[in-house]
């Protein structure tokens, strides 16, 4: 691992998602990053990166909070969240907002070469190459498409859970095809979102893994719900808590 | 063709629970998905070749007058001849008139999307003429008086049973007792039935791929070879094109030829690939006595300058659609006009309004597959993005979402009120959700409740745990 003079100081974007869900993955993803050798810490401004109003055609309101996430994430080494989605928002996309804004173009792009997916930044920034976990089980993975298409997200995680003590990683067919959550795609289209996201659940039933992993919350929402309908076993879990270790003190997604 | 954009929601409601589209959808990843990816790793230049297709066809966009120009000069210098139409009314006039010139009574058809999209099938038949699709796939569903499902693969919706049915239905000459099992005995009828047709038409419709500047030629690629019986056959050969489609030159449309079959079909090159310049010349032993383009607009030169200018890179392969996971759950016919999949998600706003096909691209979950297979690297996310973009500001989405928006974003712009209202949102969900993990039916969420659980929070929001754990590490 690489070993900078400095701990650097990252802020942790939690996401809304983790916020109002699932704290233990802000949690998890805290603790590998102080494992990496960072301090953490979590600005209080922060709410949401905007996708929502960005992605309904709301430029203002994606602009507001664009500037918001901006100068609450100003003045750290790095900004990570434990979502490609929302950093792919970030990293790409504010860019594009500001495009015809200079001052705020100029600090959209300071803020982008500082921000990272949570995967992305412990393995391509920190250089980490295992993790201290155990987790007993056959587990598989599904791409979230921000994280795998704007990030290259694709690798990094399965290099650390590889590292993780009793757990098997099965590959899942169709890994980088859509869950169909899509933001508010999920309630404008439920028709089309929930048969997305049953072939999902079809494909990791017939995959035999015991647990299902992915790196986003809308995804594992949207998997966890589709198979907690279906009377499914399968076990649902961001991978920041198996690789962190915690996943013995937390019940799975949807589940009690 | 009639729109029925406006009703994708319905249309997509039946297209998921339709068995027969789910069938034909499984066929998509080994059909289309996996051949065009054997296809892309036996060519290690791909990525290369997709930088140099854009390039071709950006400079064309940014010089549209001068090689269309220089198209319709060379195209005359061969002996043919380019009408210039603005719209679909224009283009079906033209064709008429080109049809009415020679007195003709039948028509055949190569394919082409152009046609469907000024719906000259129909035009031509209220006029007394007989057009005959050639296209095996068009031809099948000429006969059931479909529209295509699929800008490559007309009848993919289709089994072969559905085939024999309607050639049964239609070729009432033919015996009853012939055996249609298999995929091959269709072709050969079909064959059968169309040698004819070629053999009696006067006009031979065909699309094109490419308009090619420097000479005035026009390339189409088929794999049927049915294309070019309709060019050289009829004494009158009418190339229907939309104007995007011209390059600069041969070497031009070489290089973009070698993106174009792998991205559809897999295929490294389309079985036939047939360029047509000018009319049959003196010592010519075939081809056609008159040659027509007919140049058509409909809706294209208001895209330039746009934010949807990069849309009219497009090639037609296709492989937007076969790699989109929306369209292999509703199929193609629930998008409701001409194009459908993303690349329909982006033009059709543009050449039928937004009004009409404003569900198309909201439809979208900008899981960003279908840019990262574009041959043309046309960034169709960001295009439907700018679509709802256009919607948000003449407020054309429903009210309702509107004014959940404008609220959920009214809270998320004030952080200590918007904490608040996740603490409440967070402790209340996560009281309905206790001992199950997950809640089963919620108002208001009836679109996520009706078809899936809506997994419980865990009760307190990550801010207030964080504030929590600060607070005791300071008692400590």
């Amino acid at each position: 691992m690489a070993q900078p003079s400095h701990k650097p100081r990252v802020a942790l974007f939690v996401t809304c998602l983790v916020d109002i869900y699932r704290p233990s993955v802000g949690f998890s993803a805290i603790e590998l990053l102080e494992r990496a050798g960072c301090t953490v810490e979590v600005p209080r401004a922060q709410t949401c990166c905007g996708q929502p109003a960005y992605n309904s055609g709301d430029r203002a309101d994606a602009k507001a909070l664009a500037r918001q996430v901006i100068e609450a994430f100003e003045g750290f080494d790095y900004v990570v969240a434990p979502s490609g989605s929302c950093a792919g928002m970030i990293k790409e996309h504010y860019v594009e907002l500001f495009a015809d804004d200079p001052a705020w173009f100029q600090r959209a792009q300071h803020l982008r070469h500082r921000t990272y997916e949570l995967l992305s930044f412990l393995v391509d920034v920190r250089g980490l190459e295992r993790v201290e976990a155990r987790f007993e089980g056959t587990v598989t993975y599904h791409d979230s498409c921000s994280g795998l298409r704007e990030l290259g997200v694709k690798q990094q995680p399965r290099r650390l859970l590889a590292s993780v003590g009793g757990l098997e990683l099965r590959e899942l067919p169709g890994a980088e095809v859509c869950c169909g959550f899509g933001g508010t795609f999920c309630i404008k289209y439920p028709d089309i979102s929930n048969k997305m996201v049953e072939d999902k659940a079809v494909e990791i039933e017939a995959t035999g893994a015991g647990t299902v992993l992915a790196g986003d919350m809308g995804c594992l929402l949207n998997i966890a719900g589709k198979l907690k309908r279906r009377g499914s076993a399968v076990q649902v879990r961001h991978v920041a808590e198996v690789l962190a270790g915690q996943a013995a003190s937390v019940p799975p997604i949807g589940e009690a | 063709m009639q729109s029925t954009s406006h009703a994708f929601k319905d249309n997509a409601r039946q297209a998921v629970g339709d068995p027969r589209i789910r069938k034909a959808m499984g066929l998509m990843k080994p059909g289309f998905q996996d051949r065009r990816a054997r296809a892309l790793s036996r060519l290690p230049e791909f990525e290369r070749l997709r930088e140099e297709g854009k390039a071709i066809k950006d400079h064309v966009l940014a010089n549209l007058d001068v090689y269309l120009e220089r198209f319709e000069s060379k195209v005359v210098e061969a002996g043919g001849q380019v009408h210039w139409c603005r719209n679909a009314a224009e283009a079906r006039e033209a064709i008429l008139g080109i049809c009415r010139s020679i007195g003709a009574r039948t028509v055949t058809k190569g394919k082409s999307m152009v046609a469907e999209e000024i719906a000259i099938n129909d035009y031509l038949e209220e006029q007394g003429l007989t057009p005959i699709e050639t296209d095996l796939g068009e031809y099948i569903i000429q006969l059931r008086n479909e529209p295509p499902s699929h800008i490559i693969a007309p009848a993919v919706h289709l089994s072969k049973e559905d085939v024999e049915q309607s050639f049964r239905e239609i070729h009432t000459w033919m015996d009853p007792a012939r055996v249609l099992a298999e995929p091959r005995a269709l072709v050969n009828e079909a064959r059968e039935v169309l040698r004819r047709k070629f053999q009696e038409a006067d006009v031979g419709i065909t699309g094109a791929n490419f308009l090619i500047a420097e000479t005035g030629s026009t390339v189409i690629v088929t794999n049927e070879g049915n294309g070019d019986l309709t060019q050289t056959l009829p004494k009158v050969h009418i190339v229907l094109a939309s104007l995007e489609k011209v390059v600069p030159t041969l070497e031009d449309a070489s290089t973009i030829l070698r993106l174009l079959a792998r991205s559809a079909t897999g295929q490294e090159f389309s079985a036939y690939t047939t360029f047509s310049t000018g009319p049959r010349r003196p010592g010519d032993l075939d081809g056609p006595e008159q040659f027509h383009v007919v140049l058509v607009d409909n809706g294209r030169t208001a895209m330039l300058g746009t934010e949807f200018q990069e849309m009219l890179r497009c090639i037609r392969c296709g492989a937007c659609m076969n790699h989109c996971p929306v369209y292999a759950a509703v199929g193609g016919h629930a998008y409701g006009w001409v194009y459908p999949g993303p690349m329909g998600s982006v033009l059709t706003p543009s050449l039928i309004g937004v009004q009409e096909a404003g569900h198309l691209p909201n439809a979208s979950t900008f899981c960003g597959r279908c840019e990262s297979v574009c041959p043309m690297k046309i960034p169709l996310p960001k295009m439907m993005r700018h679509w709802r973009e256009r919607e948000y500001e003449s407020k054309l989405q429903p009210a309702a979402y509107r004014y959940g928006l404008g609220i959920w974003a009214w809270f998320a712009r004030r952080p200590a009120l918007y904490h608040l209202g996740t603490r409440l949102a967070a402790g209340l969900l996560g009281r309905l959700g206790r001992g199950r993990g997950r809640i089963a039916s919620l108002p208001l969420a009836g679109g996520w409740t009706g078809g899936r659980d809506m997994p419980a929070p865990q009760g307190k929001t990550f801010q207030q745990l964080w504030a929590e754990r600060a607070r005791g590490r300071e008692a400590a």
